[in-house]
């Protein structure tokens, strides 16, 4: 380290500033700072498609230990729009690692900071909620760096399903026996997401986030999921309308994340902001139909309004929430009784994260047979 | 699933006395147990022999038992108490193998006791290498979780198939159901392999060792697992060996969390945890799980599992805030982790795994100084005494902080002079051994690339490559034009200290200080706080960091900072933390805000909730100052309290005196009299107060001198050291001369002390309480070992059983006088040896000292309390009125019934073997070696002399064999123990020369050969390895018997060591094991509560 650092700042739109070094590519970024509570999976968050439009802060400080490898991607590109790290790598360590994590963000033109009191900046993000920033290491002028940060969009009411979708349609094949065919809409999906399917017995055909209800009914399937995502869901108005068709058909369902809280507002539940979010892979939900606690790995920063106890009417019958984030009782999963649908707000292929929750996806493949028979019958 | 209402009463078994593998971190979780316990409502009754401990205090159980933790012993306290249940979980090796045993005899079922947290079926199969083995093995095999290839078994011949079978050497040999990894270790061909199998064999409970292919150099984790009953499982904690597989984890450099695991082999080993604890079937509670990784192709061996809480579980708990012992036993009596709350957010449910945003580095602290011949290779068997934590923002700055608390010159990395040739650096660094990390620095220094480094250590290159920055930024400080503030920055983030800052600069520490404080480069403190700040923490658990936020409240009431006592160490050990936990109970209730600074993670004291605030740091000067700067400007602080911690403490105590921080209690004027010679001479002197002869010097002509006119023995020691560091009985000008050549650190600020060495003199210790006017002596404790064994390693008794009224007079006065003159206010502790009837002070010590835990149990006096608020300005007699003291009389005037408690100290022999693979010798010496001690506590003297020898080792035997063999000077006082022995029952067995004096006595003793006679009969030896001895009787022969007689000594002490046998090795020792066995044989022992002592004792007073 003979050669001096750049230095960078990172402004916050109210004003807070913290001086830095550079990482990764140099230049200037916005977005929404929020912060990342896991200690391991940073090449799984980095291109989490969730993570679009957001500048990360990882809390814990050593980032970048075991290199970059081309196993890990959770899609085909970092998709962080900036990244805060107290103490980056300098080498990697591990037999799987391809290339340092230092050069896949300068490759990927992601600008980073490193070197500040990133537990400084996760505290004022607690206290005073998820706010836009920007990072810079081009320029030390806080003041112009401010000025962009405050013309900066909100996340409120930001979409980003264009920028992360699937151009074309595809498929991923069941592993084994193929039990059942599931149109998996890509808002954001997580490479994790369709081989745990596949695993499963299940053909995954995905489809661009702007498909119709044709398209999806064209392919007959057994189920329908949609995926997590990046943005607002107050803003996905053409997804909501599709699932609704979905559920009106009854046509077993299943969503993560974005996708559960678009289940949510096709069953008339509002969303609302969190005011930090959870991220981290360390999260205690109860599932209120076992009362077996499960930690499990978390990307939020909206949830849906519904009652945690008992049931609530919904066009489609009634529904409950089925699961609930013990940390702050949020709504961490929904279901509709006497209709194939349900949802969690959280991450059951984990990637990163615990392997806790991944008996949902055996909860949605049980829930296309018992259809299927029931059909059938 | 809310708490049971089927328990009533719980019985919870301690670890016993501190050994090598099995310290005070079964302190702290059995502590956190009891705690809990009781608040739930339950009557908790407790059973450990050790009385150093916070756990045995009267008032973390409704009946405390500090009696042997023996199947005989429980039996009877459970006969006494009858529990609803059992918690053997939280003990350690001792309490889970206590708990195999009272259920193998029937006495769970007898009395109808249900055993919680871990059924006996579950301990099996997590302990069993087969069913282990087959569990691992039968998990889904996408996980790929393996076991080393491995065999099991039971005899030599077993063994050396067993090699055969797994394609020969290394192999490594773990014997089965041995805590700490007790006799296991690398053999690499076949003389170790029946060096170390065969002790495996024999020190097995079931006669069992495996055999396994070698790992070594895989890179090796750790994770601590919790479960409740719903079958809700988290992990509280991951940690990474920095040294590779080959060192016991106890004894290597540990990192949290993992920093070399991608979220996809991290969740690997979770799924296996997870995995292997569901099919052992831990029903409730804590355990951790060890595993290998190959570096190379990251195949995944599982090492073992522990069905309890571990010596581990203390440092995740310490290193996230997560109170696994606590949690354990809420999990054990039938709460579920979600119903658990976080302490330290309020808010959220223990139902979760902690998460870090900083690091945590634990480094070993070992004492091979005390073994000077023993071999200091690290192997599978731990070696060391202690450990300390430190937490840092990052691992370097964690590092640097463990490094400097381990308090041991050379500990931290140095920068001065040349480093040695590269090429012998990496052949010295291949061998793990301690001080190793230092080497490696200093390899880099020499040139090395991170490449033969790796080749070299097998040590990870992402931490391999953290020394470089190290080295980067030291060198970037040592050629610095001048010290910026972003330089000084630079090198405190990466744990440079100043002392380091001024060796790179040529600077002193002060100086460095002062331009760091000039330039306002101070830390700032964090909080430990279970969640990565993602919610608020009620907890002030901090730690320094060169960061920019701090954490530390504002507070009103006046702060106490209590410095606590650092890694455990031969000579200060849990007995130091006992007394400041005890100091913060105290301090909080008389109304201050009390302020813990220490840096040991198995203690209670590092307890987020002991203390008002903890502060987990180094005790050094640069770190103590910057606590006092933090909390001065918090808040107004009335000063900070060092006479609890031991050495440690007492040694910053002038150095923060002149920095302007204010020091409660005995002042450091005061100690540094007691400390310097000449004073406290002049002091004794003015006094009226016989000491031996003595004098100080610096050179060997000024120390034979001194001894020319003293007279030998003399015995020499050097100055201000804790646990008869260095000391030595020196009987000729010869071996004065080797002693004074190879103390190194003689300095005219660190002289050599020379005193007369009083032969067969009794030795006594006394603790007392002075508050400048009164005096309170604590209690008196007579010796069993005559003078010479340091008094650490003595067998004790209290009160004084041979002492008259008068002599327990003359020690008060005494005590007063040197109490006064000295200026202590608080505790003093001062050695007396009494020869030929006169009293002669040996040396005084204003602080708390190692016994005030066994006085305070054995008179029923809280000491330390009592202690801490005399410092604060309280008198005794305010004391008194208050309830602390007891209203009249004290330790030294005590009711004639009053019980009669003996301590006894446990060694760790059995742990150290030399080069040449035998064990190190036995004899007790003025250096002290003992690790822990028990109490036995009775009405008589042979029955609490009994208890304390069944609790300490090997206990006494009540028939069989005897072997005798005594040095010429002792022959005459062996014959009346010998011949009583004789009419007990036991057969004697004696060498040619002592059994020739029996025979003259009317004893009748089979001759036995000694091996230097070089006889065709079967030697003492040989039937000691054959099991046909059941006690030796061996005093070390002085100059005349030569040297073949010693050799003799070392080899039968030795083997006895190997074999279990137990050894006395003095005629006083000797005279008290009598007395034992006599009541052994009258099965009058029984077992009583301290509660029911004190109740006792109170009414007697």
């Amino acid at each position: 380290m003979s050669t001096t650092p750049t230095e960078a700042i990172l402004v916050l739109e109210d004003g807070r500033t913290f001086r830095g070094e550079s990482f990764g590519a140099i230049g200037e970024t916005i977005g929404e700072v929020v912060f990342s509570t896991g200690m391991t999976g940073y090449q799984e968050t980095l291109t989490d498609p969730s993570y679009k439009g957001q500048i990360v802060v990882m809390t814990a400080p050593h980032v970048g230990n075991t290199g970059v490898n081309d196993e890990d991607f959770e899609s085909k590109r970092v998709w962080v729009d900036g990244y805060v790290v107290r103490d980056p790598a300098r080498v990697s360590s591990s037999w799987r690692s391809q290339r340092t994590l230092d050069d896949q963000l300068a490759n990927d033109g992601v600008v980073g900071i490193s070197g500040l009191d990133t537990r400084a900046l996760t505290r004022h993000l607690r206290e005073q909620g998820s706010m836009r920033g920007g990072i810079s290491s081009a320029s030390t002028d806080v003041d112009a760096l401010l000025a962009k940060v405050q013309d900066a969009p909100s996340m409120k009411g930001a979409s980003f399903l264009a920028d992360v979708t699937t151009d074309e349609p595809y498929v991923v094949p069941a592993q084994g026996e193929k039990k059942h065919v599931v149109v998996a809409i890509d808002l954001g999906l997580k490479g994790m997401t369709p081989r745990r399917m596949a695993e499963r017995g299940v053909e995954v055909h995905v489809l661009p986030a702007t498909a119709t209800f044709e398209q999806v009914a064209e392919l007959a399937p057994d189920g329908v999921f949609m995926s997590n995502g990046p943005g607002d869901p107050a803003t996905a108005d053409h997804q909501v309308e599709v699932l609704q068709r979905v559920l009106a058909e009854g046509i077993p369902f299943f969503g993560i994340c974005l996708g559960n809280q678009l289940f949510g507002r096709a069953l008339g539940r509002g969303t609302y902001k969190l005011t930090y979010g959870h991220r981290g892979i360390n999260q205690p939900v109860q599932d209120l139909t076992t009362g077996k606690v499960e930690i499990t790995a978390h990307n939020h920063g909206f949830a849906v309004e519904a009652p945690v106890e008992g049931t609530f009417d919904t066009p489609y019958g009634p529904a409950r929430v089925t699961h609930v984030g013990l940390n702050d009782q949020v709504v961490e999963g929904l279901a509709l009784l006497e209709r194939p649908g349900f949802s969690v707000q959280y991450h059951p292929e984990a990637a990163a994260g615990p392997h806790d929750a991944a008996y949902l996806f055996d909860r949605f493949v049980d829930l296309m047979s018992d259809h299927k028979d029931k059909v059938n019958a | 699933m809310p708490k049971r209402t089927d328990i009533e009463s719980v019985l919870v078994i301690g670890s016993g006395p501190i050994v090598i593998g099995q310290a005070a971190e079964f302190d702290y979780s059995g502590t956190q147990a009891c705690r809990v316990l009781r608040e739930e409502g339950l009557r908790v009754v407790l059973v450990n022999s050790n009385p150093a401990t916070i756990m045995t205090d009267p008032e973390f159980a409704d009946a405390t038992y500090v009696e042997p933790i023996t199947t005989e012993f429980l039996e009877k306290v459970i006969a006494h108490e009858r529990p609803d249940a059992l918690l053997p979980t939280l003990g350690g090796q001792t309490a889970l193998n206590a708990a195999i045993k009272l259920d193998e005899a029937g006495i769970l079922e007898k009395y109808g006791v249900e055993l919680i947290g871990a059924s006996i079926e579950a301990i099996d199969r997590g302990e069993n290498r087969e069913s282990f083995k087959a569990i691992v093995e039968g998990l889904p095999p996408e996980w790929g979780a393996e076991v080393a290839a491995s065999v099991i078994c039971h005899t030599m011949d077993d063994c050396l198939a067993g090699v055969e079978t797994l394609g020969g050497y290394p192999v490594v040999v773990r014997p089965s159901f041995t805590m700490g990894g007790a006799g296991s270790g690398l053999a690499y061909d076949e003389a170790d392999l029946h060096r170390i199998a065969g002790t495996g064999l024999a020190l097995s409970p079931t006669t069992e060792v495996l055999l396994e292919e070698s790992i070594l150099g895989w890179k090796e984790y750790e994770l601590e697992v919790m479960r409740d009953k719903a079958d809700n499982v988290v992990i509280v904690c991951s940690i990474e060996n920095f040294d590779p597989m080959g060192v016991h984890t106890g004894d290597s450099i540990t990192v949290a969390p993992a920093m070399t695991l991608t979220d996809v082999e991290y969740q690997r080993l979770r799924d296996i945890a997870i995995g292997v604890i569901r099919e052992v079937g831990v029903d409730t509670g804590g355990c951790n799980i060890q595993f290998a990784v190959n570096p190379e192709d990251g195949r995944i061996v599982v090492i073992e599992m522990n069905p309890r809480v571990s010596r581990s579980s203390a440092l995740a708990s310490k290193a996230t805030g997560f109170p696994i012992a606590k949690i354990a036993a809420k999990v054990a009596i039938g709460y579920t982790l979600d119903e658990i709350p976080n302490d330290i957010t309020a808010e959220t449910p223990a139902s979760f795994e902690p998460t870090l945003d900083y690091v945590v580095v634990k480094v070993p602290r070992f004492a091979f100084e005390k073994f000077p011949l023993a071999d200091d290779t690290l192997t599978t068997t731990m070696k060391s005494v202690g450990e300390a934590m430190a937490i840092g923002r990052n691992f370097s700055e964690a590092l640097g902080k463990a490094l400097r608390s381990l308090e041991r010159k050379g500990a931290s990395f140095t920068w001065a002079g040349e480093p040695r040739d590269k090429a012998e650096l990496l052949e010295i660094v291949r061998r793990p051994h301690d001080g190793r990390i230092g080497e490696v620095m200093e390899a880099i220094r020499a040139g090395a690339t991170p490449e033969e480094l790796f080749e070299s250590t097998s040590i990870d290159p992402w931490f391999l490559d953290q020394l470089f920055l190290v080295q980067e930024v030291a060198t970037q400080v040592r050629e610095a034009v001048e010290l910026t503030p972003a330089l000084l920055r630079r090198a405190k983030r990466h744990g440079l200290s100043d002392a380091q800052i001024g060796e790179l600069r040529g600077l002193r520490e002060d100086v460095v200080r002062g331009v760091r404080n000039a330039l306002g480069v101070r830390p700032v403190y964090k909080t430990v706080d279970t969640c990565a700040a993602e919610f608020a923490a009620r907890t002030p658990y901090h730690y320094s960091s060169y960061d920019e936020e701090t954490e530390v409240h504002p507070r009103e009431k006046p702060a106490v900072l209590i410095l606590g006592s650092g890694p455990n160490r031969i000579g200060q050990g849990i007995e130091f933390d006992y007394s400041c936990v005890h100091a913060a109970l105290a301090l909080t209730e008389a109304g201050y805000e009390t302020v813990m600074v220490n840096c040991n993670p198995e203690t209670v004291s590092t307890d987020y909730d002991t203390a008002d605030r903890l502060y987990f740091e180094p005790l050094t000067l640069e770190d103590v100052l910057e606590v006092y700067h933090a909390e001065k400007q918090a808040g107004p602080v009335a000063g900070v309290l060092v006479q609890l911690g031991g050495q440690t403490p007492l040694g910053l105590a002038a150095g923060l005196e002149a920095e302007g921080v204010p020091i409660v209690g005995t002042q450091p004027a005061a100690i540094d009299l007691a400390e310097e010679r000449g004073a406290f001479g002049q002091l004794l002197t003015d006094a009226g107060l016989p000491a031996p002869k003595h004098g100080t010097a610096t050179t060997f002509p000024g120390a034979k001198r001194i001894a020319d006119e003293i007279g030998y023995p003399v015995l020499v020691r050097p100055s201000y050291v804790l646990g008869g560091r260095g000391m030595e009985i020196v009987y000729d000008e010869q071996s004065l001369a080797t002693y004074i050549e190879n103390a190194t650190e003689i300095s005219a600020q660190r002289p050599v002390l020379v005193d007369k060495f009083l032969d067969d003199a009794i030795e006594i210790d006394v603790d007392a309480l002075y508050d400048g006017t009164e005096l309170f002596l604590g209690g008196v404790m007579e010796h069993i070992e005559e003078a010479g064994v340091h008094s650490g390693d003595s067998a004790c008794v209290l009160p004084p059983i041979t002492l008259g009224t008068e002599d327990v007079e003359r020690i008060r006065v005494s005590t007063e006088a040197i109490a006064k003159g000295v200026g202590v206010r608080g505790l003093i502790n001062i050695q007396f040896a009494m020869s030929a009837g006169v009293l002669y002070v040996l040396e005084a010590n204003p602080r708390a000292s190692r016994t005030v835990p066994f006085v305070s149990k054995a008179t029923a006096t809280p000491l330390a309390k009592a202690a801490a608020r005399l410092m604060l300005g309280e008198s005794i007699a305010e004391l008194r009125a208050a309830g602390v003291l007891p209203a009249e009389g004290d330790g030294g005037l005590l009711p004639d019934d009053a019980p009669v408690a003996v301590k006894e100290a446990v060694m760790p022999f059995s742990r150290f073997r030399t080069y040449e693979g035998t064990y190190v010798d036995t004899l007790l010496g003025p250096e002290m070696r003992s690790t822990g001690e028990v109490m036995g506590i009775d009405t008589r003297f042979g029955n609490a002399f009994a208890k304390a020898q069944a609790g300490a080792q090997n206990g006494l035997p009540t028939r069989g064999r005897v072997f005798v063999s005594v040095a010429n000077p002792d022959k005459r006082h062996m014959i009346f123990p010998v011949k009583r022995l004789a009419d007990l029952g036991y057969e004697i067995l004696a060498t040619a020369g002592t059994a020739t004096v029996l025979r003259r006595n009317g004893v009748e003793a089979t001759v036995v050969p000694k091996i230097s006679d070089h006889p065709s009969e079967r030697t003492i030896v040989e039937m000691l390895r054959a099991g046909e001895v059941d006690l030796i009787i061996n005093t070390p022969s002085g100059g005349e018997s030569g040297a073949t007689g010693r050799v003799d000594g070392y080899e039968i002490r030795t083997v006895a060591v190997g074999e279990g046998v137990s050894s006395i090795t003095t005629i006083a020792g000797l005279a008290a094991a009598v007395q034992g066995i006599e009541a052994l044989l009258e099965h009058s022992i029984g077992v009583k509560s301290l509660q029911d002592w004190a109740a006792d004792l109170q009414a007697a007073r």
